[in-house]
């Protein structure tokens, strides 16, 4: 019982980082209907950026604060210059575009700071909590809280908030959005600088777990990619809990189901959600769309 | 630096882009000798009935090599993740320079044309022909990689190119030396490496319950292996638990929680510099406290500082000498290769054990060639480097870099001694005799 509840609580940990990633992917798809390859190595980049500072002297949280500012005007600037001249072609153009992002932001930052290891400073505290023999990381559950909260401010901000229902009116159908005096294309910028924002929130906080190099993001981008997938790309509480659920999978099916083994753990949880998606195309939470063609 | 098969980049998508996307090479443009156009002299070699097997198909035994030049080809990492590693070639680059400039070698100088191919295997085979076929080069030497110089091995042993001290820590290129004489290795083998901790733990922990945690591919299937011949009979009993991670996964917790719960009290970490790292981490985190061995693929300061409190009392190998160590800092090999780099590769951190290496194998190269003696050719040169008893004066004292056709022994370096980590000085110190790790 002891080694279940470990290697839940290990399955949840890693579930928590795959959620924070997973949650930027949401935030874009909903705001601009364009899923970002280079979602994870802008968020690499910010968190160099966040490092640089921390390392010259600046405070944590005012570092922090800084990269995210930073952060939004790059996401912004990034929809401003690049996507923008593309965005009446077709959807895969604006992909390669981005899986273009992903190769220059890589070779970017390996390029300003090598691709040795670096160690991040962590926000919360590095010690442990003992409940009846299972240990908890704090610094585990730190980054769990905050990709709940998260969760509910994205939640929160696109159901209750006007510019958030003007993003998503935006990102579903353009012209009527438009017809109804929503400034569009301000719109897809700032979704690009909200989910920069939410990827630099990521970074910074998983880095001090799975270290700080320009590669940081590359394994975990496919999880996050396969819990928002799981959860649903519409919803911000379906890629929490796609994310954890990926993360819980691979830490279960590795130890209990002997004949797999840790070989084969990560080809079964993919096997997972490739079944749940023919039964479930829009993800668990997802919801089937309808539009007036 | 130690081992390179590491790199396995996880990436699905962006892994086939890399491979279209990077690489510029820096292709040097001078003239290069026309096949068939040597002017040395020679060596008119006989095709003689050898005992093992011979580097001897190049149809042309001397392409490459003029009175005055010796043309020196080699593939390395440029761009892409696995750059850091490009240090190396630079490093070489640096020290044939120094070389160059002391009169060469038997009055010959080296031409080191170094390509890029960002660790891509389909990259290597093209860089590697444009060397063989428009640059005509003598030699392919340290080539970066494990997948890389798998990707090439048939084609410059068909063409009887040697394929001269790889740096890759795989056993195979010892083991299958029969099979392609053209190819040998130079650094300890990753099999070698377990053997070595192998003996040490029958002989300071015969009860030891062995917990491993391996990277799930040829790499860490390779230590392993030489985990298992090590300990011999006592393998089945002593290693109560092997557990593989992909380095897919962000984070290797869960896989050192199962391993605890095994009470195992040794942890061998036959892992990638991060994921190493998060090993040993994690076993302070769960209060676990064995006796941990890092492979020495992960023992860069870098790594050993991430690892946190966890790192304290960890157990690795090493061979060559380490340029940051204080204790080297009026070793005259040491003192020269900070000259040495300082003149000729002005900006390197000569603290970056790379660097090192780089000179380490390119001076035993120097050496290979010296034996060759003056009229080189490729079977010459190959026949050299499988027979060297060659005291470097860049490996620890008392390791030596020896190969022999008659004791079937083509494994360069052997030796290795083991070191242990302090936290508190944040340095490795050396203990206990140098161990031998012979492979067969």
């Amino acid at each position: 019982m002891r080694e279940f509840a470990q290697l839940l609580i290990a399955g949840l940990s890693t579930g928590a980082i795959y959620a924070s990633l997973a949650l930027a992917l949401v935030l874009i798809y909903q705001s601009t209907e364009v899923v970002n390859f280079a979602q994870g190595e802008m968020a690499m980049f910010s968190t160099f950026i966040a490092w640089e500072l921390i390392d010259k002297g600046m405070p944590f949280w005012a570092a922090f604060a800084l990269t995210l500012a930073l952060a939004f005007f790059g996401g912004v600037t990034i929809e401003r210059v690049l996507i923008r001249p593309v965005e009446k072609a077709s959807v895969l153009t604006i992909v390669i575009v981005t899986v273009g992002l992903l190769l220059i932001f890589n070779n970017l930052a390996g390029g300003i700071w090598g691709f040795q290891l670096k160690t991040f400073p962590s926000p919360f505290p590095s010690g442990t909590w003992q409940v009846s023999g299972v240990v908890i990381s704090q610094q585990s559950v730190g980054v769990f809280g905050v990709a709940l909260l998260l969760m509910a401010l994205l939640a929160v901000f696109f159901r209750f908030t006007a510019l958030g229902l003007a993003m998503r009116a935006t990102a579903m159908n353009r012209e009527p959005a438009e017809l109804m005096g929503i400034h569009t294309t301000w719109m897809l910028a700032l979704g690009w600088g909200l989910a920069a924002v939410v990827g630099a929130t990521a970074g910074v906080l998983v880095a001090p777990i799975v270290f700080l190099d320009p590669n940081m993001m590359q394994g975990l981008l496919l999880f996050a990619f396969a819990g928002a997938t799981l959860g649903g790309f519409e919803s911000p509480g379906g890629a929490v809990l796609g994310g954890l659920l990926v993360g819980v999978a691979q830490a279960m099916i590795g130890n209990y189901v002997s004949f797999i083994g840790t070989d084969l753990s990560l080809t079964v949880a993919m096997a997972i959600i490739v079944l749940v998606l023919v039964f479930k195309p829009t993800g668990l939470f997802g919801q089937a769309a309808a539009r007036r063609v | 630096m130690k081992g390179y098969r590491w790199l396995t980049v996880p990436m699905v998508l962006a892994g086939v882009l890399l491979a279209a996307a990077c690489g510029s090479s820096s292709k040097s443009t001078t003239p290069t000798q026309a096949p068939g156009g040597a002017t040395a002299p020679a060596a008119s070699p006989s095709p003689s009935v050898a005992a093992a097997a011979q580097c001897n198909k190049a149809a042309n035994q001397t392409e490459g090599v003029t009175a005055t030049e010796i043309s020196i080809g080699n593939t390395d990492a440029y761009s892409g993740p696995a750059s850091a590693y490009a240090v190396i070639a630079k490093a070489e680059d640096a020290y044939f320079k120094w070389v160059n400039d002391q009169g060469g070698i038997n009055g010959r100088k080296i031409k080191f044309t170094s390509l890029d191919d960002s660790y891509s295997p389909p990259k290597t085979v093209e860089q590697t022909r444009a060397l063989v076929e428009q640059d005509h080069v003598f030699a392919d030497f340290n080539p970066l990689g494990t997948p890389p110089n798998t990707a090439i091995r048939q084609y410059l042993n068909d063409r009887g190119v040697p394929q001269i001290f790889v740096a890759t820590g795989a056993a195979t290129w010892a083991l299958d030396h029969p099979k392609y004489p053209c190819t040998i290795g130079w650094q300890p083998n990753y099999q070698s490496e377990a053997i070595i901790y192998a003996k040490y733990l029958l002989a300071s922990k015969p009860n030891a319950k062995i917990a491993v945690l391996y990277q799930n591919d040829d790499y860490g299937k390779d230590y392993l292996k030489g985990l298992q011949t090590g300990l011999g009979a006592s393998a089945s009993q002593m290693i109560v638990k092997e557990e593989s991670y992909e380095t897919s996964e962000p984070d290797v917790s869960p896989h050192v929680t199962t391993l605890k719960n095994t009470g195992a009290d040794v942890f061998i970490v036959v892992a990638t510099p991060k994921f190493a790292a998060q090993a040993m981490k994690a076993a302070a985190q769960l209060n676990w406290k064995p006796l941990i061995i890092d492979n020495s693929v992960s023992v860069d300061l870098n790594t050993m500082k991430a690892a946190g409190a966890g790192a304290d009392g960890v157990i690795s190998a090493a061979y060559l000498k380490d340029p940051s160590d204080p204790a080297w800092a009026s070793d005259a090999t040491v003192v020269q290769y900070k000259d040495i780099l300082a003149k000729y590769a002005p900006g390197a951190d000569p603290n970056n054990v790379f660097n090192f290496y780089g000179f380490a194998v390119a001076d035993t190269l120097v050496q290979a060639i010296k034996q060759a003696g003056q009229n080189l050719t490729r079977e010459g040169l190959m026949k050299a480097a499988d027979n060297m008893n060659y005291s470097s004066p860049y490996t620890l004292p008392g390791i030596t870099i020896t190969t022999s056709d008659a004791q079937k022994d083509w494994a360069p370096i052997e030796q290795m001694q083991l070191e242990k980590y302090n936290v508190a000085k944040g340095s490795w110190e050396r203990f206990g005799q140098v161990l031998e790790g012979a492979v067969r």
